[in-house]
Formats: structure tokens, sequence, C-alpha cells
């Protein structure tokens, strides 16, 4: 290789060009999307064989480019290239290996470089397993797939180039902002983004759908999967954005309904209808139209995510004014795509002829009954994230919307929603009898409303809150294990425990997923009612009592860090006389950006964390030091984990792979209709 | 407003400066167990200005403490809930509350939600009645060799 560049070739050289490479592969990768973009759809259009075979070579090649730009990116973060202004302001030399890839992405045009690579991993994916979809449809919703990436590669290039140099280098970075220097928060964009991006999937099969002007059974097992995976990945991503939170910000707090949060739930929910909305397109043909506009609108509010998220017009509406060019950009994005896809659904939608017919009572309502909750709960948290917004350029009024106005508002849907939940999952398709269908679940209506019950009489105060998220998170739970064995059908008891376990992963999937809600219902409810907290200035080797434990300030000392100074304290817990661990919380100073940041020391227990948080040295001797007892955090993470293996079942399940691999012969004859 | 808003700007440095003070501070917490918790309470329905999204109760920010020591000042004046709020909102104005108030134009933003379920109830419960009384109709669309096809699918 060498030889054949000849004798010029200088291997320092062409390292110190790797970041221009990867701002050349990244051009290259937009012109191949254009040409993806546009040539497989009029191929398409034409059925022209060979037009509509550009689009999977050419989604792999982009896959390829991005894959080189974001690697030449990463080596120059690790490699710590302060001559590239990204890496300047976001990373440092003594900062460790693992965040310096992370610093990667954290930021606004390294995260948006992610974005463009994830898109086109999902791209690539499409095509590569794509391998039994009607060639039409490949090559259509390869085309819009392609057409997204070229709006996000504008973006790139002309207003957020992470590849830009420095004039003058300077000798250090400045620092990665300390909180995000967590091993949670690390992962948490990418996993977000295989959320989202994950999404323009189903929107560009939606999209090709139109085009096309049918959907069906098929076409909903092919989206499916791709939804789920994307909602698999966006519950992982939210998990650890959330526990992130818990762990880092010092207060033990997981859900603040900030804008940011928002914005990565409300595409959560959409995709949730989706999931669900897209078995009865598949098993009984019909809420066809309102399925496409899910897809199209769950991948639109992914678009809103990250236009909130990057345009900061939520933060402030100054924010907005200081970098209108993206903001207006990503403005236009979103209405390119999600506006045209509605004008196209508008269009094409009374083509989409439902065909299955059912009952008010049946499987088929109760989908629907979910997708209105969903979707309503999905719009109550997108007006409350906006109004801020509207209330001051429409109403010239300045106000907050916060947790108080979200927990009001939504938490009505959610009580509703594990109500109905085990109902509805066990009700069959087509025509249903409530009373019939409702007769296994007694034992787990009894079973959940005795420990209810129960909590109510051994709970101290009088709140409702406990007993009420109990009793949902039983309800769903043991709902769950009933449909489950329901679906086992008739016969001796050892039958149908050993058929238990011969069920199809997506019926272990959906058990799983919904047992998860419960136990994260109950988690949240029991989070609420039953944490406690104790603020006071403790002295060294002065021993008090909270929660049941003795708490003991030992020491504080001084610690230095990696790239920070910490103050770190020894609290010793015992109970019943017993040691039963030390923890240390700390107070970090980051010596490069001289930022404080709080490390809280948690000792997790499955019925409640014990969770330390250091505060101030006061005046008169001590340090201030803030204990909480939270109870049921574990089950929340255990709980959300439950909904994402759940998702993950279900997406390992036969029919899927069946779907996927197989029969390729048996498709090959059938011209496009 | 605009008053609030150029106030606003020189704070937000000093907090950036001031760094860590921690949330409610031992010194802050009212002997009357009662007074305090109520002061909790409220605390945490209104809004730190100078930070994002936090309410004064978690927030680390002076003007947090101050507003915090305000809060409890009023309850032990002997103010109700209501009048310790209208007082600070009379101060700080209407952004200092993160529960809306319905008054005025945010009825919009309070309806919006029991509106759109009770649309979306009405119009999925007249989609589930075509469904229920649509006549049956033979598969349609779809050729033979698709209709095998999809049975093999569907029959895994």
């Amino acid at each position: 290789m060498t030889k054949a560049i000849g004798r010029d070739f200088d291997p320092a050289y062409t390292l110190a060009m790797i970041v221009e490479f990867g701002h050349f592969a990244l051009i290259l990768a937009a012109f191949t999307a254009m040409v993806q973009a546009v040539v497989p759809l009029i191929g398409a259009h034409n059925r022209w064989p060979g037009w509509m075979a550009v689009a999977r070579p050419a989604a792999g090649l982009q896959f390829f480019f991005t894959g080189l730009s974001f690697g030449a990116l990463t080596y120059a973060f690790v490699t710590s290239d302060f001559t590239v202004q990204l890496v300047n302001l976001n990373s440092h030399s003594l900062k460790p290996v693992l965040y310096k890839v992370t610093g990667v992405w954290g930021n606004h045009e390294g995260s948006m470089l992610l974005w463009v690579f994830i898109l086109t991993l999902f791209g690539a994916c499409l095509a590569w397993f794509g391998g039994n979809l009607p060639p039409g449809l490949r090559a259509r919703a390869l085309s819009v797939q392609a057409a997204v990436g070229v709006a996000f590669y504008g973006f790139i290039l002309f207003t957020s180039n992470p590849f830009e140099r420095m004039s003058v280098a300077p000798l250090d970075g400045r620092g990665l902002n300390p909180i995000l220097q967590d091993p949670g928060l690390a992962l948490h964009p990418p996993f977000l983004y295989l959320g989202y991006v994950g999404l323009s999937v189903s929107f560009s099969f939606a999209i090709a759908a139109l085009i096309e002007g049918r959907v069906d059974a098929a076409w909903a097992r092919w989206v499916r999967p791709w939804t789920l995976a994307a909602w698999v990945f966006l519950t992982f991503g939210i998990v650890l954005g959330s526990w992130w939170a818990y762990s880092e910000l010092g207060w033990g707090g997981i859900w603040f309904w900030d804008p940011v949060e928002n914005a990565s739930f409300m595409p959560w929910l959409l995709a949730a209808a989706l999931l669900h909305s897209a078995i009865v397109v598949e098993k009984r043909e019909a809420l066809k139209s309102w399925t496409i506009l899910l897809a199209i609108l769950a991948f639109g509010f992914s678009l809103i995510g990250t236009f909130l998220v990057r345009s900061g017009v939520i933060t402030s509406v100054h924010a907005f004014a200081n970098d209108p060019e993206r903001g207006v950009f990503i403005l236009a994005i979103l209405a390119l795509f999600t506006g045209g896809g509605l004008v196209l659904f508008a269009a094409r939608a009374s083509a989409m002829e439902a065909k299955g017919i059912f009952g008010m009572v049946s499987r088929e309502s109760a989908l629907v009954v979910n997708n209105v909750l969903l979707a309503v709960s999905c719009f109550v948290v997108f007006v409350g994230t906006i109004w801020p917004l509207v209330s001051d350029i429409f109403f010239v009024r300045k106000l907050s919307v916060g947790a108080p106005f979200f927990d009001t508002a939504f938490t009505p849907f959610v009580v509703a929603m594990g109500v109905i939940l085990p109902v509805g999952a066990i009700l069959p398709w087509k025509r249903a009898r409530l009373g019939k269908a409702m007769r296994p679940l007694i034992p787990a209506l009894v079973l959940a409303l005795g420990l209810a019950g129960l909590a109510w009489a051994m709970q101290s105060g009088r709140t409702l809150l406990g007993p009420v998220g109990l009793f949902l998170g039983a309800w769903l739970v043991f709902g769950a294990l009933t449909d489950l064995y329901t679906r086992t059908g008739r016969g001796a008891r050892g039958a149908r425990l050993r058929r238990l376990a011969r069920l199809p992963r997506a019926d272990w999937g959906k058990a799983v997923a919904h047992a998860g809600l419960g136990v994260t219902i109950f988690a949240v409810a029991g989070l609420w009612a039953w944490e406690k907290e104790d603020i006071r200035v403790a002295f060294a080797n002065n021993p008090f009592e909270f929660a049941g434990y003795e708490f003991t300030l030992e020491r504080v000392r001084d610690v230095q860090g990696p790239n920070y100074r910490s103050t770190m304290a020894d609290v010793r817990l015992r109970r019943d006389g017993r040691d039963v661990t030390v923890l240390q919380p700390e107070k970090r100073v980051y010596s490069v950006s001289n930022t404080p940041t709080t490390e809280a020391a948690i000792h997790y227990r499955l019925l409640r964390d014990i969770y330390v948080v250091l505060g101030d040295a006061q005046l008169g001797g001590g340090y201030t030091l803030r204990s909480y007892s939270k109870p049921l955090t574990s089950w929340l993470w255990i709980g959300t984990l439950m909904m994402a293996l759940g998702g993950g079942l279900s997406l390992s399940d036969r029919r899927y792979r069946v779907a996927a691999g197989g029969r390729k012969a048996a498709i090959r004859g059938v011209p496009a209709q | 407003m605009i008053r609030l808003r150029k106030a606003m700007a020189p704070l937000i440095w000093v907090v950036m400066l001031a760094g860590a003070v921690w949330a409610v501070q031992p010194d802050e917490v009212l002997d009357d167990p009662v007074l305090e918790s109520r002061a909790r309470e409220i605390s945490k329905e209104l809004r730190c200005l100078v930070c994002r999204n936090e309410n004064i109760d978690e927030s680390n920010a002076d003007l947090a403490r101050d507003l915090r020591l305000l809060v409890r000042e009023r309850l032990v004046a002997g103010d109700s809930d209501t009048e310790v709020v209208d007082y600070v909102v009379d101060r700080f104005g209407e952004y200092v509350l993160l529960r809306p108030r319905t008054g005025g134009s945010n009825i919009l933003l309070w309806a919006a939600g029991p509106a759109a379920l009770g649309l979306a109830l009405i119009m999925s419960g007249l989609y589930l009645r075509r469904r229920s009384l649509a006549p049956p109709r033979h598969a349609g669309g779809l050729s033979a060799q698709e209709e095998a096809r999809l049975k093999e699918i569907l029959k895994d």
C-alpha cells in the first residue's frame, strides 16, 4: 500500500490529516445519500430493477463513510488534538480516556455526527436484513431514509461542522462539563439516539407505504421489529439518564419533567402506541391509517425533541436568538419531513381501507383505548413543554410549567392505563364478553386489592398514593401472570405449566413488559409516598438515628482525583449494633472548569436505598449532611429494565426471524401491485 | 416583566460563581414541624428564578435560599399557604409558579388534556362502532399469491 502511494508517503503527515479525511468522508456520505434518495425512488416508480438496486449498496456505503467520519473525530478526541476547535472546547488532556471518547458526543456538533452515524447504521441494517422485503417497498424506504440523511448532513456541514480547525492551537482544552463525566451519562446519548433514530425506519416504511398506496399485515410485520428495537433502545436510554440524575445531581430525583427529558419521553410514548397499533394491523388488518400516522408522528417527535434540545428554544427564548441558524435549520427539517409526511398522509390515507370487523368489546378495541391513552398523554406532555413558549409569544405572559403541572396532568393517564391494561391484554380478538374474559383475572384482582389494603393499614401516614401504586403494580404483575397462564390452554396443571415454557417469545415479552410497567408504577408511587429525609449539621463521631440506622460521620478528608479535588466524608451506617457499610459522599471541584459537583453515596438495597449527600463545612464545626431513605428505587430500575427486556424478548420471537430470513424464493415472483 | 429579565442577567453569574450551597440548609428548618412541612410543600411549587427548571426546595442557588427563607418568614407571620404564594407571585411574577394558574389563557393549557381525551374517545368510539357494524367483506387488494404468502407467514 505504502509502496503504491510512492516515496513521498509520510505516516505522520497522514495521521495529522485524519480529521480532514473525516470531514471529507462526511461530504462523500452526503453525496451518496443524495443519490440514494433519488435514484431508487425513480426506479421504484418506473419499476426499473437496476435503479432500485442502487439503494442497498448505497446504504452500506453511507454507513462506511459516516463510520470513517465518526472514527476520525473520535481519534481527534482520544489523541487530544486541540487544533480541532471542538476538541479544544470539550476535552482536556488530563481527562480519563473513557470520557475523552464520550466527549465526542458530549457537545452539539459531535452529537449530531453521532445522530447521522446511527441513522446510516439503521439504513444499512435495513438494507442488509431487508432481504425479503418487496423490492419496491425496500427501495422507497431506503430512499426516504437517505432523504432524512441528506437533511442532517446539510445541517452538520453548513451549521455545525465538528471538524473545524483553529488557527492558533491552544496548549490544552477547556474540559468536559464535570457533571457529564459519569458512566451513566456517557452511554445515555448513544442509546437515546438509537431510539430516536430507530424511529426513522418506521417513518421511512410509513412514507414508502403511502407512496405505494397500500398497507397490509406483512407491512406491519416488517415495521414492528424496527419500532420495537427503537423503543427498547429509547427505554434503556431514558433509564440511563434517569439513573444518572439519581446518582449525580445530588438530591436523588429521578424525573424532573425537564423539556429535555420530555423530548425523549414523547417519542417513547408514541413508539409504545405504534407498537400496539401495529399488532392490530398485523393480526386484523385494521387501524392502518392510524398506524401510518403514528409512525410519522413518532419520528416527528424525535425531530421535535432534537429541535428542542439543540436549538435551546425551550430553556430560554433568548438562547434561540443567540444561534438562530441552527434552530431554523432543524425547524425546516422538522417542517419538511413531518409536514411533508402529513400532507402525503392526508392525500393517501383514504386508500388504506380496513378489513377486520370486530365488536365494541374486543382485543382490538382495547388496543384502540391503549392508543388513545398513550397518544393523548403524549399530547399533554407536548402542550406542557411548549406552553411557556406559546404563552410568551401569543399571550405575553411569561410563566413556567414544571413538575407539579405534569404530575397532576399526566398521572391520571397512567392510572387509567394501569387499570385497563390487564383486562385488555386478556380479551379475545374480534368479539368478547367482558364478564367471561374477566373471570380468570379475579384472583389477580383480589390479591392486588388485598395487598393495597394491607399497605393502607400498615403505613403511618394517610396518603392514598402508596396503596394505589401497590394496587396498580400488583394488578399489572398478577394480570401479566394470568395472561401467560391462560395462554397455555386447557388441561391438567402440570401439562399447562410445561406448555408455559414453550409459549412463543412474543407472549413472554408481552407479559414481562406489562409486569415491568406494574413494577415501575409501584416504585414511583412508593418513592413519592414513603420517602424520608433528614437534614442536619453532623459532627464528627457524634452518631444520630435515621430510618432505622445509626449514622456516624467519622471523618472528612481531602482526596486528589485524576482531574478533580474532592472533599470526602466517611459515614458509617450501623444497624442493631452491627456495621452495615461505610458511605463516602463527596464534593468535587474539577480543576479545569473550577465547577463544584456533589457525588452522593448510595447504599443500594432491594427495599430502599440509603442516600447520603455531603454539604458545606459549618462555622461552628461539623458538616451539613443530608440523608434520604428512598424506598423502592431499585424496583424502578428493575421495572423499567423489565419493560426493555420484554421488548427484546418480543423482538426475538420466531415469527420475525422467519419473516426476515427464510423463504425468499416465495416472494421473488410477486409483481409489485 | 422586562425589569425581571434584566434583573436576572447578573444574578445568573452570581449563582454560577457562588457555587455550592446545597438546597435546604439545617439553619433554615423551622422548629414547628407542621409549619416546616407546609414550607416544604410550598417550596416544591415555586421555581428558582435563576435556575433551569428547578424548584427552590431543591435548588442550590442563593436566590432560592432567600426565597425559602421568605416563605418561612411569611408562614411564621401567620400567612395561609395561598397568601404566601400570592405574596411571592406579587413580587416575582407568575414566572415563579411551577404549577401555572388556571385563569386566562392558561385555561388552554389545563383543558388541553381533558379536551383531547374527550375528542379522542368520541372519535375512537365512532370508529369502533363503524367497525363493529361494517358488513364482512372478502379480502381485496392482495393477489392470490400474496394471500398464500401471508397465510404462510401468519401460520408461524
